[in-house]
């Protein structure tokens, strides 16, 4: 008896279920789907103050590494899911442009952003919102059980006392592993930066295949030196790890986290107005809180944690050349680096 | 008198006979076509435009074997093939050796405390297999505890891909052994006493040819497992190169589909080797349990016992040692610098990954999995193995059903993209909704369960059908009566293994949830990437718990059940 009354109950609960979300569809005007790469506890905040704007438009993030985000974006191209990108590499936007994935639309106010973090097109595919510094994560603790001087600089790192005790992005997993060969490529030239990269290979421990995990495991002391980037730095710091992070003083690879419409949206309008507000002053202010460089000239304050003066450190980073060398150099990386079996020791 | 009757009287019962026969493989073939169609709307498709982006270049053109030529040109395939041949053999041997043992005492001793070693060798599967990485980070790592032990090797390599595999590839393994050792017929080992032969000599004589065939399955369950998996070298592989993780980097790191979909059919091969090995092995395996069959019931034998409770004891030691390092690194505020208790890394509220949403999410996906999946694994392996003729359509469905476990889960995530994505495909409609991930689930983990199933089936004399025909009862009745009731346990282990492996599966499901149907298994794997090393433990534990939850229900139900429809197996 009992038993034939749980299925009319649940079939009435899930009908119920049905007839809430039809009830609230009809309520909230747009629903925006955005693919980003912004980290989970910015998201809410990001999507509040946006709402504070367009109170009509409901954010719908699908959040993931920026691997994931571009891979599946590029697998959906034959039939878009998502409307609007807030917040992925730029240089993964560029792909997605050179691909004719991205709706041409200059945001109201972009004209106020420095130039270099929008593109040069006009309309504008893709428009900066925040700058993604290389940086180097020292654990002061293993430092100095293991006897290491504070690196400076790049070069710093073909010391042979660091010999096993530095961990890097491999650039074939990973996006900041790529923008850390590319910055030694256009900051010691083709010939000079192969070379520092033969000297660096020799002190590596390990390659990672995610550009956050050295500088986590530098924090965790599994590594006493990663090579990573200053946003992960700082997060890691201010968990309580006991960490320096160093922008080395030839000057730091960079990537800047970017907005582009997608083309075909149906949602062409409500995106527009999305794309509008990320290059606001408003949604600058908000990018700083926890990046130090953002595209809003005259925005950003210090953030707690970061290393003073990042933005003097960011090289005259050439995307171009990245983007255009990037299959070549990673093919040449991976022929000098990637072939060995062996971990060594 | 007699034998003019029977001469008269034959070929009309003959032809009647067959005739019910007849309309019965109708209905069969009707089911089976439905459950292939399942299969290939599910598998077959979505690899075939896997396999064409393979022959294409990055604008779409078709370019033959470029691709392939380029791939093969470089020298890292070579390391990387051998690295992964390599660790997987090892592996397969390790696992397969333990396995069997441990199964061995399980089923044929009378060890005390089997139930506890039951429960805890499923632990494994309780979590994502990144978990083992994870802990063995905290182990071995360079701050781990036992760090010592490895004298100055490092855990990153192969030493912790072989740990970490043998780890989490060890309750498949156990579940196929077990399933093979515990249906056997009494009467063989009584035969064998009476003709005095010693323990030694009925033990390679009679057991080990009893569950040769599971143990062969299993020995490729776990080969392709670990040739396959990219969770366990992506944490703890360090420099060390494998197949899986060459995928990784191109679809991952180089959004290079086209190579991506290369390597994928470099992985396809073991799967084809293994699927004809099986069906030349399978071709050999005759059912233990005839009709007349009597169930074995072990005898204690102290010594044996004893030491089978010493071996046991120290692999349940080691999974315990395991899960204990993730609860532990779960609850702490900062390793290894702050140690002190939190709960704060279950407030998943304000980590990357969905939160407590995803959670939720993953609980209903891996109930819907169980549920539809066991009901279509089950009756496709029945209409496999009990079907009569149409050899060649059940050949082909074997071939299908074994294909889904060479399938890396990247592969078969990224192919449903390009298959059910496509505005042309009439299922379009699926995409970005819970079922999509139910119907990956379902396929990814389709061979093992199948396997399963085929074992009980096969263990199962074909005299029960034949005679049910002869009774003229149609062949839903035997499936109901006779084969449900037989395979109660078998299909309640497929259900329970389907539910466990949603609940912790990442690399498929990864590349087609949406925003509503974020997972808890993808959770792990953001949280890990991200650095957020104890809220990803945290996480994997939520699943953990949940996991063990389920599994002691199983347990319940399986053991009343047991009671009510399985005394026949007691005499």
């Amino acid at each position: 008896m009992t038993r034939k009354n749980i299925i009319p109950q649940s079939v009435s609960t899930l009908f119920g279920a049905a007839l809430l979300t039809f009830g609230m569809a009809s309520y909230a005007a747009t629903e925006l789907t955005v693919y980003t790469a912004i980290e989970a506890d910015d998201l809410k905040r990001y999507a509040e103050e946006f709402n504070k704007v367009n109170p009509d438009i409901e954010v719908k993030w699908v959040r993931d590494s920026t691997g994931i985000v571009t891979a599946k974006l590029l697998a959906e191209k034959e039939n878009p899911q998502a409307d609007i990108v807030w917040g992925l590499a730029a240089t993964s936007l560029m792909l997605l442009k050179s691909e004719g994935m991205t709706e041409g639309y200059t945001p109201v106010g972009a004209d106020k952003l420095d130039k270099k973090f929008v593109d040069s097109d006009s309309p504008m595919h893709w428009t900066g919102m925040d700058a993604w510094v290389a940086a180097i994560c020292v654990n002061t603790i293993e430092a100095e059980k293991n006897n290491l001087p504070m690196p400076t600089s790049w070069k710093d790192l073909l010391k042979p006392e660091y010999k096993g005790h530095i961990v890097m992005p491999n650039p074939n997993s990973s996006g900041t592993g790529f923008l850390d060969v590319s910055s030694w490529l256009q900051l010691f030239g083709e010939d000079e930066g192969w070379k520092f990269m033969d000297g660096l290979h020799e002190n590596i421990a390990w390659y990672t295949h995610s550009g956050s995990k050295p500088c986590r495991q530098a924090g965790a002391g599994e590594a006493p030196i990663g090579v990573s980037f200053a946003y992960r730095g700082a997060k890691v710091k201010a968990k309580g790890a006991p960490v320096e992070i160093i922008i080395p003083s030839e000057g730091a690879g960079w990537d800047m986290e970017a907005t582009a419409i997608i083309k075909g949206t149906k949602n062409l309008d409500a995106a527009k107005k999305l794309a509008d507000f990320a290059v606001s002053k408003q949604a600058n202010t908000m990018y700083n809180t926890v990046y130090a460089v953002v595209a809003y000239p005259g925005v950003a304050q210090p953030v707690e944690f970061y290393p003073e003066n990042i933005g003097d450190k960011m090289i005259n980073n050439d995307f171009e050349f990245s983007a255009n060398n990037r299959d070549r150099i990673l093919k040449e990386w991976q022929r000098r680096y990637d072939s060995k079996s062996e971990p060594k020791s | 008198m007699t034998t003019l009757m029977d001469t008269v009287d034959q070929p009309s019962l003959g032809a009647r006979v067959k005739q019910r026969i007849s309309s019965d493989e109708r209905v069969m073939r009707v089911c089976m076509g439905i459950i292939a169609l399942f299969l290939l709307v599910a598998v077959v498709l979505p690899l075939y435009s896997m396999m064409a982006k393979s022959m294409e270049d990055r604008d779409g053109a078709f370019v033959g074997l470029a691709n392939f030529a380029e791939y093969f040109s470089t020298p890292s395939l070579f390391f990387s093939g051998i690295n992964s041949l390599a660790i997987s053999l090892l592996v397969t041997f390790i696992v397969i050796v333990t396995a069997f043992i441990y199964a061995y005492a399980l089923t044929r001793t009378c060890m005390p405390f089997k139930w506890f070693f039951r429960l805890i060798a499923i632990v494994p599967l309780l979590t994502p297999s990144l978990l083992s990485g994870v802990s063995l980070v905290y182990w071995f790592g360079n701050q781990g505890i036992a760090k010592d032990m490895l004298f100055g090797e490092t855990i990153y390599g192969p030493i912790g891909i072989i740990i970490g595999s043998t780890y989490w590839v060890f309750p498949h393994a156990l579940m196929i052994v077990i399933t093979a050792l515990s249906i056997t017929d009494a009467r063989l080992y009584e035969a064998a006493a009476a003709l005095r032969t010693s323990a030694i000599r009925t033990f390679f004589k009679v057991t080990l040819p009893g569950c040769k065939y599971g143990l062969i399955s299993a020995g490729f369950v776990v080969f392709i497992l670990v040739f396959t998996d990219f969770g366990v070298p992506k944490v703890i592989g360090g420099n060390f190169n494998m197949l899986a993780t060459d995928i990784y980097k191109q679809v991952i790191g180089q959004q290079n589909f086209q190579m991506g979909a290369v390597v994928s059919v470099v992985l396809l091969v073991p799967a084809v080797i293994a699927f004809t090995v099986d069906r030349l092995v399978q071709r050999k395996q005759v059912a233990l349990l005839s009709a007349r069959a009597v169930p074995l019931e072990p005898k204690p034998d102290r010594r044996r016992d004893m030491m089978m409770f010493c071996f046991c004891s120290f692999v349940a030691l080691l999974i315990i040692l395991m899960i204990g390092m993730a609860q532990y690194a779960a609850l702490i505020k900062f390793w290894p610098y702050n140690l002190e208790f939190t709960l704060a890394n279950y407030n998943f509220d304000v980590a990357n990954g969905g939160g407590w949403d995803a959670y939720h999410n993953s609980i209903k996906m891996a109930s819907f999995t169980a549920f539809f999946g066991t009901i279509i694994v089950f009756f496709g392996a029945y209409l496999l193995e009990k079907g009569r003729g149409f050899a060649i359509g059940r050949g082909v469905f074997h071939g299908i059903a074994m294909l889904p476990l060479a399938v890396p889960g990247m592969v078969l995530g990224l192919s449903y993209i390009f298959f059910f994505n496509n505005p042309d495909n009439p299922f379009n409609f699926i995409y970005g909704t819970m079922t999509i991930l139910v119907v990956s689930t379902i396929a990814h983990f389709y061979t093992v369960s199948h396997l399963t199933a085929v074992t009980a089936l096969k263990q199962m004399d074909d005299e029960f059908e034949s005679v049910a025909a002869s009774l003229k009862t149609p062949f839903y009745k035997t499936f109901f009566k006779v084969t449900v009731p037989v395979c109660l346990p078998a299909s309640l282990d497929i259900m329970i293994y389907l539910f466990l492996n949603a609940m912790t599966t990442v690399s498929a499901v990864v590349f087609i949830y949406s925003s509503d149907t974020q997972l808890a298994s993808v959770a792990v794997l953001n949280m890990d990437d991200q650095g957020e090393l104890p809220f990803a433990a945290a996480m994997a534990m939520m699943i953990a718990y949940t996991c063990a939850t389920a599994r002691l229900l199983h347990l319940l139900i399986t053991r009343k059940l047991l009671r009510r429809t399985q005394a026949w197996r007691h005499r």
